[in-house]
């Protein structure tokens, strides 16, 4: 047998067969190493999981006609896509309200692309399914509503340009600091309301220019003024009002940080012409302040649990220390001299740190994904580097713990200590 | 040239002299007993001679060499070369089995060798016992366990404080026919003993009263009685 298996042996020895003492130590380690390990994936994905999650508040971006008698439509949008890395981009939505009557209501519309509302607004909720042919028709909730409608009824949706006619131009305020696309739908909604009071006030004489049978697909619940539209596809409200492709606005969402946002924007304001594009500043600088405070605080704490740790192995080893000095003792007896003293001491406590990084890093990871699925909603990545990474903190924590108590073993005087009782 | 000579040691702690100018010779393959009252200097003379003590004054040479001057450090390389040492309260590493604890001292030594170690279990008695822990053994195995260990690395001087104080009569003969064995082959045997029992199957017995050597009794019939037990220990 070679003396490093020896020296394995023994030191297992030592932890195995004394667990019962050693229990507290390799616990303490393995709750700094959880901690640690825990924290710092949370640490890492927070980010990534802060941006989803402030994504999922909606689009970062919006893009609104330049001016009062500007209309754009999307070969203005593609120019304006131009300006943002395409790998940023997280979503694009197109809006067009449009005023139509269903069951002879009064209702606003809104024709979108329902991948990119699917990538803009993550938050809706929809009960039933998204649309997703043509003739497909998703209401809001409060129409449902109103109207008694639910998933699988069929409905007619039908359109008069004259009753229309004052929406046509949605004026957006250009000098607004901020805006969204809530914002400029009910500044249509309210333009084509009063449109559509009058065209109840002149009474029966109501005759809708195009028509076109839908089928309710599902159910949007949003807790937001977004329930009281609905929502088809931009080929069915295009088709049913006839010609016009104009857009009233356009959601972005762009997985961009805040001073990136900014440059968006101006280069955007200042190349394309038909586009204003207008940043929704309260989610991106939450943003980076929330980011900023969190990832502070996650440092703070795991310093102190590390701290904690530390001194709570080292309590643990200048206990054993005191209890083993007869045996310390003897190995010197025996000539073990200081160096494998001290060899011995801090292999029994690196291999404790090592273990318990290894059972803390497992138990983190578990942690993080607790904390994720219930903060987060979302699994988190395990990242590979914070095994080693927590192992080999948890080592220099419990080496660091180990110095004091080691070096009080090498004082331990044989002859001293193994004389009489 | 002895293996042993102490060349009027003193140990004094304050104004006690533990050791009083002591003076002895032990030769190579010599079986001496230390014997005398409590409190005589007994275990001080041990310790000075175990390399874990230093004399105040006076000059110990151990194969030549005069550990009272050497380091700390040299003095544990020396132990551990030279010298194995069997305790009365055996102290065994608790946490290790008996088969481990006889190769901790290989450890320290040079290389652990299992065969070797379990060989030496094997001679006084416990291969059977080899995977049991300390607390598993009866006092007697313990302190064999002890001896298999003290022995492991062939010293030239096994040096026992009261190795039989905690044992009753029958794990006593045990011990004292191993030595009989060690002995027979060459082993220098220094054992301290308040046993007249023990002491009488030395070769020789130095007593010791108040830190100084007061008598010393040549055991006449040693080698008489040495003959049979080492007939018994080659059959
Ligand atoms: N470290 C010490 N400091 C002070 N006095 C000591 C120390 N070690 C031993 N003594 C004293 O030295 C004297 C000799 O002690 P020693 O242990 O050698 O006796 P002993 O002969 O082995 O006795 P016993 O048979 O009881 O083991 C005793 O009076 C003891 O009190
Ligand atoms: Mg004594």
């Amino acid at each position: 047998m070679t003396k490093q298996k020896m020296f394995l042996r023994m030191i297992t020895a030592s932890l195995v067969r004394r667990r019962s003492r050693m229990l507290v130590a390799l616990l303490a380690i393995a709750v700094g190493a959880t901690i640690l390990s825990g924290l710092v994936t949370i640490y890492y994905d927070v980010p990534r999981q802060m941006g989803a999650e402030f994504r999922n508040y909606g689009a970062n971006m919006i893009l609104v006609p330049s001016g009062n008698d500007a209309a754009f439509n999307m070969d203005a949008v593609e120019e304006t896509l131009g300006y943002i890395k395409p790998d940023q981009l997280v979503g694009v939505a197109p809006y067009r309200y449009e005023t139509v009557r269903i069951h002879e209501q009064p209702i606003v519309a809104a024709g979108t692309d329902m991948e990119g509302a699917k990538a803009t607004s993550p938050y809706w909720h929809i009960n039933g399914a998204w649309p997703d042919a043509a003739g497909d028709i998703l209401l809001g909730q409060k129409v449902a509503d109103q109207l008694g409608l639910k998933p699988g009824d069929t409905l007619t949706v039908s359109y008069a340009a004259e009753e229309a006619e004052p929406a046509a131009e949605p004026k957006t305020d250009a000098q607004a600091g901020e805006t969204n696309r809530l914002d400029a739908a009910s500044q249509a909604e309210g333009q084509e309301e009063s449109g559509a009071d009058e065209a109840q006030t002149t009474g029966e004489d109501y005759v809708p220019d195009a028509s076109l049978d839908m089928m309710v697909t599902g159910i949007l619940e949003t807790g937001g003024s977004e329930e009281e539209y609905v929502y088809l596809s931009m080929e069915d409200l295009n088709g049913l009002t006839g010609g016009s492709d104009k857009l009233d606005v356009v959601e972005l969402s762009v997985s961009a940080d805040q001073s990136e946002l900014k440059q968006y924007g101006s280069d955007i304001e200042n190349n394309v012409d038909d586009v204003t594009p207008r940043l929704v500043k309260r989610v991106t600088e939450s943003e980076s302040t929330v980011l900023t405070k969190l990832q502070a605080l996650v440092f703070l704490v795991t310093a102190v649990v590390l701290v904690l740790t530390m001194i709570c192995v080292a309590t643990t080893m200048t206990a054993a220390v005191t209890e083993r000095r007869k045996e310390i003792g003897l190995r010197k007896a025996l000539g073990a001299s200081n160096r494998s003293i001290i060899g011995e001491f801090m292999g029994e406590g690196l291999l404790l740190g090592g273990v318990g990084g290894l059972i803390g890093a497992g138990l983190g990871f578990a942690f993080a994904q607790a904390v994720s699925m219930k903060v987060f909603n979302s699994s988190i990545t395990f990242q590979p580097l914070l095994l080693p990474v927590t192992i080999v903190v948890s080592v220099l924590v419990a080496g660091c713990a180990c110095l004091l108590p080691v070096k009080s073993a090498t004082e331990v005087d044989p002859a001293v200590v193994l004389k009489g009782e | 040239m002895s293996l042993l000579e102490l060349k009027s040691i003193s140990k004094i702690y304050g104004d006690l002299h533990a050791l009083d100018n002591v003076s002895l010779k032990v030769e190579k393959g010599e079986w001496v007993a230390i014997m005398g009252p409590s409190g005589s200097g007994k275990s001080t003379m041990m310790n000075i001679i175990g390399c874990m003590d230093k004399p105040t004054s006076g000059q110990v040479l151990l194969d030549g060499v005069d550990i009272s001057k050497e380091s700390d450090r040299n003095l544990t390389a020396i132990r551990r070369d030279k010298i194995g040492l069997i305790f009365q309260q055996f102290h065994l590493v608790n946490y290790l089995t008996a088969l481990e604890n006889v190769m901790v001292a290989q450890y320290y030594h040079s290389v652990p060798d299992e065969a070797e170690a379990m060989e030496a279990l094997r001679r006084v008695g416990l291969a059977d016992r080899a995977k049991h822990l300390p607390s598993q053994l009866s006092g007697g195995e313990q302190q064999r366990v002890c001896i298999a260990r003290a022995l492991i690395n062939y010293p030239e001087l096994i040096l026992a404080d009261e190795p039989t104080g905690n044992l009753d009569e029958a794990n006593e003969n045990i011990v004292l026919e191993i030595f009989r064995q060690l002995h027979a082959e060459g082993t220098t045997l220094v054992v301290v003993t308040h046993d007249p029992e023990v002491g009488e199957v030395a070769q020789r017995t130095v007593v010791l009263e108040y830190g100084k050597i007061t008598r010393e009794i040549h055991n006449e019939s040693f080698e008489a009685k040495t003959a049979p037990a080492l007939a018994e220990a080659r059959n």
